[in-house]
């Protein structure tokens, strides 16, 4: 016909159907807001961090009779003059500081620390002489922050997994409920049909982790705290590369389940093994980031592996060569997902009513 | 020509489709007709390449369809649907474009299409806030935005007021015109009698009868006979070799024993007044219908 026809590409068809996905879901009033309290929690979580860390970080202490060099000298205490004793016993009461130093002539160090109901013990600790330690086996990660990497790692995955494994499951079942699957396929394959979704949905995905990101980042470097990304470089790179492979697997599982149900209200129990497939790993790293067998272990299943494999090249368990294993293996499980999932999906689309069986959506 | 051969369909035990075969000509409309669970839908999904058929073929211009010829067929299908959020214009270019039409193209005839059909003012309103007959005109559009060589129809008219239904025959009229073959069920047989040139009978998956609308009347005419005069036509009782079936003053529908006997009819009729009309009786596609279906 005329150049205004042309017969699409596949690669055409995909990307326009991506972009509905798209556009759709900027236009949803429940995405943008329930997107805009997600920022604002990050934030908020960020910015309280940061006061907070502020406020603990240094201890007023009344001094007395001049100890104030001593207090100065020691680390993380703010000095605050007291004319006397009894003026330093109503600021300790009035909540002003949170402990006295006074001279004491009894003292081998010559000085006494007084508290309220409880002994300082931030102050005390400052205040004391600390022998030398050294460590035989030290942990190249302080346990703290192990903690908190997988927590990250974890919380990311998960949230948004579910997020949008959720929401391409409804967009499957709303094309299904509405019936304009029908004159989709027989437009376009059912091949182009779900590949487009898995893409758009996988495209906002990573749209908001990395606007989540780059608010965490930037929030931390407004409230003057101190950005641990050096440390995490490498392992945050394998996350992306594991987590975009692996989220293209579960938005094809979730999309070939969801395609099973005809109507919105069975999404969750029709869902319901690629939830769970979702939020073992979750919880499984949050419990055992300090354990490197079961680190080993997710490191390698295709499911956990998203979290898995970047907590051990964090916390220096994995060889060179072990993330490389592991993302064939992902490569390989996501290759399968697709087929398999394509498979239930185009056998299931066209069935209305009752849900469809695993075993004749697998048959077709 | 879209051509069936032998198609053959089953769902489980049940044979949905028992060697279906039957043309759709260019620059015609044809008419699928039957009863419910007959097959009809079926058979379209089988035509779009929704569905795949266990046995047959289908073939355009004899030659089997292939996925990018199908990109050229217009759909619409029983269980109606668009995207409930998308507006009219937005969903309609949508489609267009998936066809592969480029955008501008997509839009102007989204918007041509959109203003015959009726829907110019609303097309940036969203589906859902249209009325039934609205989004069925929408639907409609959505059949027919990408200008498609071959339209299968399930069920266009249902739901329609009688001015949608006006607007819809003139728009298929016109796709027949253009060269393309149009195949459309309904269960308004009116409709199908007065717009159809061909006819395809479906009942319990088999091909009852197709053909064109005439020589199906043709071959399943009436033996019986018709007769409109002036005064009253009570005599006809009297006639020898003459059964009378109904009658109604100058009115009666007769069967006759031989020619002779309806000739003699003829001629007494001449003789007794003014003869308005003697005709074969014409029999409805409904009547029809229920014969070969049965």
């Amino acid at each position: 016909m005329s150049t205004e026809r042309t017969a699409p590409r596949f690669t055409e068809t995909v990307a326009l159907i991506a972009g509905r996905e798209i556009t759709m879901r900027v236009r949803s009033k429940a995405f943008l807001i329930s997107t805009g309290v997600l920022m604002l929690a990050v934030l908020a979580s960020v910015l309280l961090g940061g006061i907070f860390g502020e406020q603990g970080s240094t201890t007023k202490v009344a001094v007395v009779s001049g100890m104030g060099s001593v207090v100065d000298d020691a680390e993380g205490l703010e000095a605050v003059a007291a004319s006397d004793r009894s003026e330093a016993e109503r600021m300790l009461r009035a909540g002003e500081v949170d402990a006295i130093v006074a001279p004491a002539a009894s003292d081998p160090l010559g000085i006494t620390v007084i508290g309220l109901d409880e002994t300082p013990e931030t102050v005390v600790d400052a205040l004391s002489v600390h022998p030398a330690v050294e460590l035989l086996d030290p942990a190249a990660v302080p346990p703290g922050l192990a903690y908190l990497v997988a927590f990250g790692f974890g919380i990311v995955f998960f949230m948004s997994a579910l997020t949008f494994g959720t929401t391409i499951a409804q967009s499957v079942v709303e094309e299904k409920q509405t019936r304009v699957v029908e004159i989709l396929l027989s437009t376009v394959s059912a091949r182009a049909l779900l590949t487009g979704k898995v893409i758009g949905n996988s495209v906002m995905a990573f749209g908001q982790i990395l606007a989540i990101a780059v608010l965490a980042v930037l929030g931390m470097l407004l409230t003057g705290q101190r950005v641990l990304l050096g440390g995490l470089g490498a392992s945050v790179i394998w996350f992306v590369v594991f987590f975009a492979i692996g989220f293209v697997m579960l938005a094809a599982l979730f999309a070939a389940t969801a395609a099973m149900v005809s109507r919105a209200e069975d999404i969750g129990s029709v869902t319901t093994p690629v939830t769970m497939l979702v939020m073992i790993p979750y919880f499984l790293v949050i419990f055992f980031n300090d354990d490197p067998t079961v680190l080993g272990i997710m490191s390698y299943v295709p499911f956990s592996a998203p979290v898995g494999m970047p907590m051990r090249v964090f916390l220096g368990q994995a060889e060179w060569w072990e993330p490389i294993v592991s993302l064939v293996l992902l490569v390989a499980t996501t290759v399968l997902a697709v087929w398999v999932g394509e498979r239930i999906y185009r056998n299931s689309l066209l069935k209305t009513g009752p849900r469809v069986r695993l075993a004749e959506a697998l048959q077709g | 020509m879209l051509e069936l051969q032998d198609v053959t369909k089953r769902y489980g035990d049940r044979l949905a489709l028992d060697g279906v075969g039957f043309t759709v000509g260019e620059r015609r409309l044809t008419g699928f007709v039957g009863g419910n669970g007959a097959g009809k839908t079926t058979t379209m999904r089988i035509i779009l390449g929704v569905l795949a058929a266990d046995h047959g073929t289908v073939t355009l211009d004899g030659a089997p369809l292939a996925e990018a010829d199908r990109r050229r067929f217009g759909y619409m299908p029983e269980e109606r649907g668009l995207y409930p959020k998308m507006r009219v214009l937005e969903q309609t270019v949508y489609l267009a474009r998936l066809h592969g039409w480029t955008p501008a193209a997509a839009q102007r005839n989204a918007l041509e299409l959109l203003e015959r059909l009726g829907l110019g003012e609303r097309v940036n309103d969203t589906i859902e806030s249209l009325s039934l007959g609205n989004q069925q005109r929408a639907q409609i559009a959505a059949a027919l935005v990408h200008r498609p060589e071959v339209l299968v129809l399930d069920e266009p008219f249902s739901g329609l007021d009688p001015m949608a239904v006006e607007t819809v025959q003139s728009v298929l009229a016109d796709v027949a015109a253009s060269g393309a073959p149009v195949l459309f069920s309904s269960h308004q047989l009116d409709i199908v009698e007065r717009l159809c040139d061909d006819l395809v009978i479906i009942a319990g998956g088999r091909i009852a009868a197709a053909g064109t609308r005439d020589s199906l009347r043709a071959a399943h005419g009436s033996e019986r006979w018709e007769l409109l005069m002036s005064g009253d036509a009570g005599w006809l009782r009297e006639q020898p070799g003459i059964r009378v079936a109904d009658f109604d003053g100058g009115w009666a529908v007769f069967e006759s024993e031989s020619d002779a006997a309806r000739r003699a009819v003829l001629a007494e009729a001449l003789t007794r007044g003014e003869v308005v009309s003697f005709t074969r009786e014409q029999r409805s596609l409904a009547q029809i219908f229920k014969e070969v279906v049965r």
